[in-house]
């Protein structure tokens, strides 16, 4: 019997030779992932209730981004809540404002292929880069997880994405992403699994590869899987994941597919995607010539050390417009050093960005760097619902940080190429 | 188990951030609850009542995990949630929370204000209104059982002692 990559890790994780589609089985958790707004403060009164501890300290990974850096005797409130919690239950795995949870979890090499992951937010599909089946969860589903080790699923069939050829200079995942969403709409996962394939999906390092698997919880999809190669081996290798956790698994040649679809990256330009959906997207030369008073490169899906190169490409010996501002959140604190060593910063500094704290920012409105009413943001972010960044009237658009990096420069939306063709 | 109330209609595709706005999410849920889908319907956190049904179109609940999404309909009182598709952590976050999504496809027909019976175990929607009635997806029985112990932690707190 043919299998998927998805099939796989469900059965291994349910102890079961063989899992089929539609099958409600219960699975043992490898790792599970929290944060400081859906983690501690929410499970603690939970688990206080049923009267139960955590069911292994060594398999949780709890990471404070949401409120991190604290902004109010709220927000204070909340990061204090989830030092003393992860200090209650000896979580050795916590990384305080160190940076956002889907990036640092494999940075710090706690994720590796085939494992059977649950995160406490909904981008945690990003884990499926790593060859992982890891998806989001609520609060009171993480309690349970935390209390018992186990959670329920139905086993998914999978969606074959794949993407084939080359994308030119000034195209990145993120306009794969958005290019999907637009051509595919929102609910074609269907809360099954998407698998990412083909030779441009191949030809992915890690970190694109994590944008790629991030969006699928734009494509409504409960994870986006990568099959697992020498990239990923190399970077799960150079994070320090223990080889004891990882099993590599792959599609089966003939294994069943819900829908394949089928994307040339040799046509991809540049998406931007606008208000108030990731569906709304089109290419950029067709993109309303709005005002917008912030751009900001920001979050796990486009504030990763590539994100922030790609950045710097088009900003290098430029500066933001006149009356604009540049907003840069880098994803961890890894990255910006990293950043920082590599000259990347720099270019950014000297552009007139200004360098926001790691964390999750602006992007969900929790953080520092959020709109007021009628403000409109250009974003590397996800996510562009009505009032995500702030006050509810307030506008995102989402696209690339090529193309935000060069639409801060002119001061409105701008297709990168014109600016990477033409260095100063 | 049967439940009648009254429908608030929305449209496809009403993500998390609007049920639950995430500048509130600091807030106590009493607080997150008066601005509960307010940018889409500004007067429905003040006129929502106990009992009350939402009908809504495709992807209802899409996008972020946040439970207080769930959590903040069943303060107001909502009795149950009615969509062709829901977005996935949402629809396993409202049974967490007691909170019955129901899938049926078959929502054309019902109007705002209107009274409409659901019968969760049989899978049918009746419009009291209109004398119409609708097949819906039956609820898996292993959801079912997370409604009739009034949500998750309920649920373990039985399981778990046993």
């Amino acid at each position: 019997m043919q299998q998927t990559i998805a099939q796989k890790i469900i059965a291994k994780a349910a102890g079961a030779d063989h899992v089929s589609v539609g099958d409600i089985v219960t699975c043992a958790v490898d790792l599970a992932m929290i944060h400081d707004s859906g983690g501690p403060r929410r499970v603690k009164p939970i688990l206080e209730r049923l009267g139960v501890g955590v069911w292994d300290a060594s398999k949780i990974v709890l990471i404070s981004d949401h409120y991190a850096p604290c902004v109010d005797a709220e927000s204070a409130a909340i990061l204090k809540l989830t030092r003393e919690w992860a200090a209650e239950h000896n979580i050795l795995n916590f990384y305080d404002q160190q940076g956002i949870c889907h990036v640092v979890t494999p940075e710090r090499g706690h994720l590796g292929p085939g494992m059977f992951a649950v995160g406490g937010d909904s981008h945690s599909p990003t884990g499926g880069a790593f060859g992982a089946y890891m998806f989001g969860i609520g609060a009171t589903d993480m309690a349970g997880v935390l209390a018992t080790g186990e959670t329920w699923i139905r086993v998914p069939g999978t969606i074959r994405i794949n993407w084939t050829g080359a994308f030119g200079p000034g195209v990145a995942a993120k306009d794969m992403a958005l290019k999907m969403c637009a051509a595919l709409g929102m609910d074609v996962g269907d809360y099954q699994a998407i698998e990412y394939g083909g030779d441009t999906v191949a030809g992915l390092d890690m970190m694109e590869r994590m944008t790629l698997a991030n969006m699928a919880a734009e494509l409504g999809a409960q994870t986006g899987i990568v099959a697992p190669d020498e990239i990923t081996a190399a970077y799960v290798t150079n994070a320090g994941a223990d080889p004891g956790n990882w099993q590599v698994f792959l599609s089966d040649a003939g294994a069943d597919y819900l829908a394949v679809h089928e994307f040339e990256a040799g046509q991809l330009g540049p998406q931007v995607a606008a208000p108030h959906s990731p569906a709304n997207a089109a290419d950029v030369g067709d993109a309303d010539k709005a005002h917008i008073d912030q751009f900001y490169i920001g979050a796990c899906t486009g504030a990763k050390l590539n994100d922030l190169q790609m950045a710097a490409s088009v900003l290098k010996g430029r500066k933001v417009a006149p009356g604009k501002r540049l907003t840069v959140a880098p994803a961890s604190s890894r990255i910006l050093a990293e950043a920082t060593r590599n000259g990347t910063m720099q270019i950014l500094m000297d552009a007139g960005a200004n360098l926001l704290p790691t964390g999750c920012g602006a992007c969900a409105g929790y953080g520092v760097g959020t709109l007021a009413e009628d403000e409109v943001c250009l974003a590397s972010t996800a996510r562009n619902f009505q009032g995500r960044m702030g006050a509810k009237t307030s506008m995102v658009y989402l696209a690339s940080p090529y193309t935000v990096a060069a639409s801060a420069v002119t001061g409105t939306i701008t297709d990168p190429r014109e600016l990477l063709g033409d260095a100063p | 188990m049967t439940l009648s109330g009254r429908v608030w209609r929305f449209g496809d595709d009403v993500n998390t951030d609007v049920i639950a706005p995430g500048i509130y999410m600091k807030s106590p849920l009493e607080e997150m609850a008066e601005h509960c889908l307010e940018s889409v319907d500004a007067s429905f956190a003040a006129m929502v009542e106990a009992g009350d049904i939402i009908v809504a179109g495709k992807n209802f609940g899409l996008g972020s995990s946040r439970e207080q999404a769930a959590q903040v309909l069943k303060h107001l009182g909502v009795a149950a949630v009615i969509a062709p598709s829901f977005g996935g952590i949402f629809y396993r976050n409202a049974f967490n929370w007691g909170l019955p999504a129901i899938v049926c496809t078959a929502i054309d027909g019902i109007q705002m204000s209107q009274r409409i019976e659901v019968d969760l175990a049989a899978g049918s929607i009746s419009n009291l209104d209109s004398g119409e009635s609708v097949a819906s997806d039956a609820i898996p029985e292993h959801l079912m059982g997370l409604i009739d112990a009034g949500g998750l932690v309920p649920y373990l707190e039985k399981t778990l002692k046993s």
